[in-house]
């Protein structure tokens, strides 16, 4: 099977896991429903919706369009079924294309990519099980105020060793997306939490001031 | 609202047995990739130890996270019980939305979320609250993946320089925004500035990794240097925290 063949049989399944996913995913209250004879007032989930779904449903949408390219066919798949996509999904899969030295959009790319997506996956949801099963153990430490800290800069440990391997060798195309978000995030510190909404407007910046320095002759 | 359950309990046999059919589901499907995956490294004549590697270093990387999704558990388990947030953090979820979607789905039905949930309309119209607002998430990538690539494909075609371009652009883009985050509480003095540290002092230790590796020849440090840069930062912020006091 050529490399095409490979693709097309990766979309096929992709397509049959995630439907499944989604079917599952929508069982889950049907079921609890069903269950416990407890069906809630429409109007109360239409006000609960309210409350998340015009900013989420943008943000998923954007995901979906910003990520796709960076987590190949079936991390892509994949990702958007076990989530936590931007925060873990998306690094795994650059830090081991980045550490076996192989580009997204080749085969090799694709491999590692979907290797590292998967076992990403399959860690978290280990380690989210032994969490449930040990609850009563853990919370004590996992509510420790000694690790609250710890985990609460989970983000900025993790693009810190990502930022400076990409900064270091592409420092050209970083310079103006990174500078304008630093500025932004400074000036309205409210951002911090509608950072999804932000990817896009850092990656236009980003292709912008590349296509100018690359019609330049700069890259 | 119908409130006919008598007694309504979200850390039943019931729910539990709910959350392990949907992860295993999730397991089923992480595995069957990475089976492939390997499979088709084999077939591609890749260097399994590449492989090898990519397996280890990824574990290895995403401990940290993981803890951190399991601690969204436990924030959420206070009030839904544990099965449904294990449920809701291993598929599709994030604490990030969870916790905003229970909240609104609460006040708009005019209750607390300071105690558990136990009633039962109440718990089901959470939990599809939860659902329906990241249904986006697991509906569009089957739609849109293949117009997707096929644009990607014909950037590359058209001029593969500016593809290669376009491609880290993308990277950088998301990068810069939440490098970019992480100053976003710099003006509220010491604590705003300990994200800035923690994102410095993990640069750096990734900046030493790299060093180690090219002048001593540490080749088996490269596919450890992310998981070892983000404990490193870890630890320092926990530190830093601790010594004054944050």
């Amino acid at each position: 099977m050529n490399y095409s063949e490979y693709q097309k049989v990766t979309h096929r399944w992709g397509q049959l896991w995630i439907w499944s996913a989604a079917c599952i995913v929508l069982f889950v209250p049907v079921i609890i429903c069903l269950k416990y004879n407890a069906w809630p007032q429409y109007e109360s989930v239409l006000k609960g919706l309210l409350g998340v779904a015009p900013i989420y449903w943008t943000v998923g949408f954007i995901e979906v369009v910003t990520f796709t390219p960076m987590l190949g066919t079936a991390g892509t798949y994949l990702s958007f079924v076990t989530g936590n996509v931007s925060a873990l999904k998306v690094p795994a899969a650059l830090n081991a294309m980045e550490s076996a030295e192989v580009k997204p959009g080749t085969e090799e790319g694709e491999i590692v990519s979907t290797i590292a997506i998967a076992t990403a996956s399959i860690v978290t949801t280990i380690i989210v099980a032994l969490g449930v099963l040990l609850f009563a153990q853990l919370t004590p430490v996992i509510n420790s105020p000694v690790l609250k800290p710890a985990f609460d800069n989970i983000l900025p440990a993790l693009f810190g060793g990502l930022g400076v391997v990409y900064i270091s060798r592409n420092w050209k195309i970083s310079i103006m997306p990174m500078a304008f978000m630093i500025v932004l995030f400074i000036l309205v510190p409210s951002l911090g939490n509608s950072v999804g909404i932000l990817v896009p407007a850092g990656i236009i910046l980003a292709l912008g001031a590349s296509r100018i320095m690359y019609k330049k002759g700069w890259l | 609202m119908n409130n006919t359950s008598p007694s309504f309990d979200p850390d039943s046999t019931f729910m539990y047995g709910l959350a392990a059919a949907v992860i295993v589901f999730v397991l089923a499907q992480s595995v069957f990739f990475l089976v492939r995956a390997v499979r088709r490294a084999s077939v591609a004549g890749m260097n399994m130890s590449v492989v090898r590697k990519t397996i280890g270093s990824t574990a290895l990387f995403t401990l940290a996270p993981a803890f951190s999704i399991m601690l969204g558990v436990v924030t959420l388990a206070k009030f839904l019980g544990l099965p449904l947030p294990w449920i809701r953090l291993s598929v599709i979820g994030a604490i990030t939305y969870e916790l905003p979607a229970a909240t609104s789905t609460a006040n708009a039905l005019g209750i607390s979320l300071s105690e558990t949930v136990s009633d039962p309309s109440v718990f089901s119209a959470i939990t599809w609250v939860m659902t329906l607002g990241i249904l986006p998430s697991i509906i569009l990538p089957p739609l849109l993946i293949k117009k997707i690539q096929t644009g990607i494909v014909q950037i590359k075609t058209k001029d593969s320089k500016w593809g290669d371009i376009f491609m880290t652009s993308l990277f950088m883009g998301m990068i810069s925004a939440f490098s970019g985050m992480v100053f976003s509480h710099v003006r509220e003095g010491l604590r705003g500035l300990l994200p800035v540290a923690v994102l410095a002092v993990s640069a750096a230790a990734m900046c030493v990794c790299g060093l180690l590796v090219k002048k001593v020849h540490a080749g088996w440090l490269e596919n450890y240097a992310m998981p070892f840069s983000m404990i490193v930062g870890m630890v320092f912020a926990s530190c830093a925290a601790s010594a004054f006091g944050l």
